[in-house]
């Protein structure tokens, strides 16, 4: 191989990606900066108006309001997902068949935001809904689920949980099936309980895995918007409305283009902000092997 | 001891039971209900099966919106997508991995970083870019951009490519073999495995995406699955037996395909997850 050539097809090679990353990310960043110091309803022209937008998101309702609800939908959902998710995992690993129940429980995660929704709005409906009817049967009146300020967005929780729940096992499986048997067969030499082997070998070993989907989750939690939209169009009186949902509103309902970035930079700063916390606080609680 | 065992593996079967009844009941409760009357929807207490089987729902669902055209939009455009994302990444990940050029480390850091950026934050100046070059309601909005930029993808396979040894290139090479035939006939069989994963997380990637048509599609007849299902959704709130039959058009032919391909996608995804 000629080494002058080398330079060059290197550059030929990454060159489709390369381009893509160039037109659908790092400039369309770059225009988003901008768009975040500028007022303009994307027809006249742009007027540069410094940092009011950021200073109009922080004094608009709406944004503390998404902010909020995504807030507690996070809150709801990643730990009891990931205990949940954990606790199936542990389950299935030792079990034989495990292929019929991986299948049942991964399912949800290969169908569309879209379907589930509707799925969940029919099982979640107030009067009709098969949920609030099992839970008469045992003697519990159900919320309206879909339409009660406070039950809203547990309810979409209660979906993002049972969609993500598949996924996240699958993660944890297989962080499990790395861990080597011969600990367990230390411990139990040792006199070690089931519940001493989870404690001191399965938890500490598997905490890699359990950053991993901890740090997705968060970053997936703070872009919830497919249920939201599809299910109660952020209500009953935002109950619902999201972060993203607010930047979508802006942007394509309201057409405050500067704002809508501005709310977009936010949320940007706040993943990060969270991701590089975690990643901070990772060495309290994340243990690597050798 | 041996009883012991016995009980709590009966007991974990028990467990594990219920939870799949659990994640199956949602998917079974739309198709039993998608088969009901609009006044057998309403009973209290429920009943569980139809009585009669109103199969007419599903020709009048099919009637009320172009679901083929949107299975036959859904299906061209993540084929072209997934292909192209498996050629582009791949060439670019053998690159990175393989090929020494200027720069090289600072282009793959810029991919590194673009995966920490969120989607909503370049959709607002993609959308503006969008509809200056006349893109807005074409479907060229979502295969382009799908096609040609995953940095995920990338990151991923330059892993693996990294994992494939010297001398099988410098094999090639001693056969007179350029940087073409090495990429094509040594690497791609090589990393066969990674690329199923990415092709199948791409797969569903595209296929279940919701906000990017929602965002620029107009026109009905070229609506995706789940836009169109949403529409569906808005048009027929109060029908209840109709709009699950909608939802189990656009559910069901994934779910068959899952169960027959369920090994690989499973696999896939654990292969993708831990290593992203």
């Amino acid at each position: 191989m000629q080494k002058k050539h080398q330079a060059l097809w290197g550059y030929l090679f990454i060159s489709p990606q390369f381009l893509g990353l160039l037109c659908f990310s790092l400039l369309p960043l770059l225009y988003a900066f901008y768009l975040s110091f500028v007022n303009w309803d994307g027809f006249g022209v742009p007027l540069f108006v410094g940092l009011d937008n950021f200073r109009g998101q922080l004094s608009d309702p709406d944004f503390w309001k998404a902010l909020f609800n995504t807030m507690y939908y996070m809150v709801l959902v990643i730990p009891a997902g990931i205990v949940l998710a954990l606790l199936v995992a542990i389950v299935l690993n030792k079990v034989k068949g495990k292929e019929i129940y991986r299948l049942f429980f991964f399912m949800p995660v290969v169908t569309s935001s879209v379907s589930v929704g509707v799925i969940w709005m029919w099982i979640l409906n107030g009067e009709f809904g098969i949920l609030n009817h099992l839970l008469r049967a045992i003697g519990i009146t159900g919320p309206m689920w879909l339409t009660d300020t406070q039950w809203v967005i547990p309810s979409i929780a209660l979906l993002s949980i049972w969609l993500g729940l598949g996924y996240n096992m699958v993660i944890f499986l297989a962080g499990l099936q790395g861990i080597s048997k011969s600990y367990y067969e230390a411990a139990e030499i040792d006199g070690a309980s089931k519940l001493q082997q989870l404690r001191y070998i399965t938890l500490p070993l598997l905490s890699p895995t359990t950053f991993f989907v901890t740090i997705m989750m968060v970053i997936s939690s703070f872009q919830v918007f497919d249920q939201a939209f599809v299910m109660t169009n952020g209500g009953p009186a935002k109950a619902s409305y999201t972060l993203v949902y607010h930047i979508y509103d802006q942007a394509f309902i309201d057409f405050t283009m500067g704002e809508s970035a501005a709310a977009a930079m936010i949320l940007f700063a706040i993943i990060l902000v969270f991701t590089l916390l975690q990643f901070k606080m990772q060495k309290r609680w994340v243990h690597y092997g050798d | 001891m041996e009883t012991r065992q016995n009980s709590r593996d009966f007991l974990r079967h028990v467990l594990l039971a219920v939870g799949s009844l659990m994640m199956f009941f949602p998917f079974l409760w739309t198709v039993l209900s998608s088969l009901k009357d609009i006044s057998q929807i309403f009973v209290v207490p429920p009943q569980w099966i139809p009585d009669p089987f109103v199969w007419s729902n599903y020709p009048a669902s099919l009637e009320a919106m172009p679901f083929v055209q949107a299975y036959m939009n859904s299906f061209y455009i993540t084929v072209i997508i997934v292909t192209a994302t498996l050629i582009s990444a791949s060439m670019a990940a053998y690159a990175f991995a393989k090929i020494r050029f200027p720069g090289s480390n600072v282009l793959f850091i810029l991919f590194l970083a673009t995966m920490m950026v969120p989607k909503q934050v370049t959709m607002i100046p993609l959308y503006l870019v969008m509809d200056r070059i006349g893109w807005l309601d074409t479907h060229w909005s979502l295969i382009v951009p799908g096609a040609l930029f995953n940095a995920f993808a990338v990151f991923l396979l330059r892993q693996f490519v990294m994992g494939i040894p010297r001398d099988l290139e410098e094999a090639a090479v001693m056969d007179g073999a350029g940087y073409i035939r090495i990429y094509w006939s040594v690497i791609l069989p090589l990393i066969r495995p990674a690329l199923a994963a990415i092709g199948i997380f791409t797969f569903l990637g595209a296929w279940n995406s919701f906000l990017d048509p929602l965002i620029y599609l107009n026109t009905p007849e070229k609506f995706t699955v789940p836009l169109l299902l949403n529409n569906f959704k808005g048009l027929y709130t109060a029908d209840w037996s109709l709009m699950m039959a909608g939802t189990t058009i656009s559910v069901v032919p994934v779910l068959l395909v899952y169960m027959i391909a369920q090994k690989q996608i499973i696999e896939g995804i654990t292969l993708t997850g831990i290593k992203g």
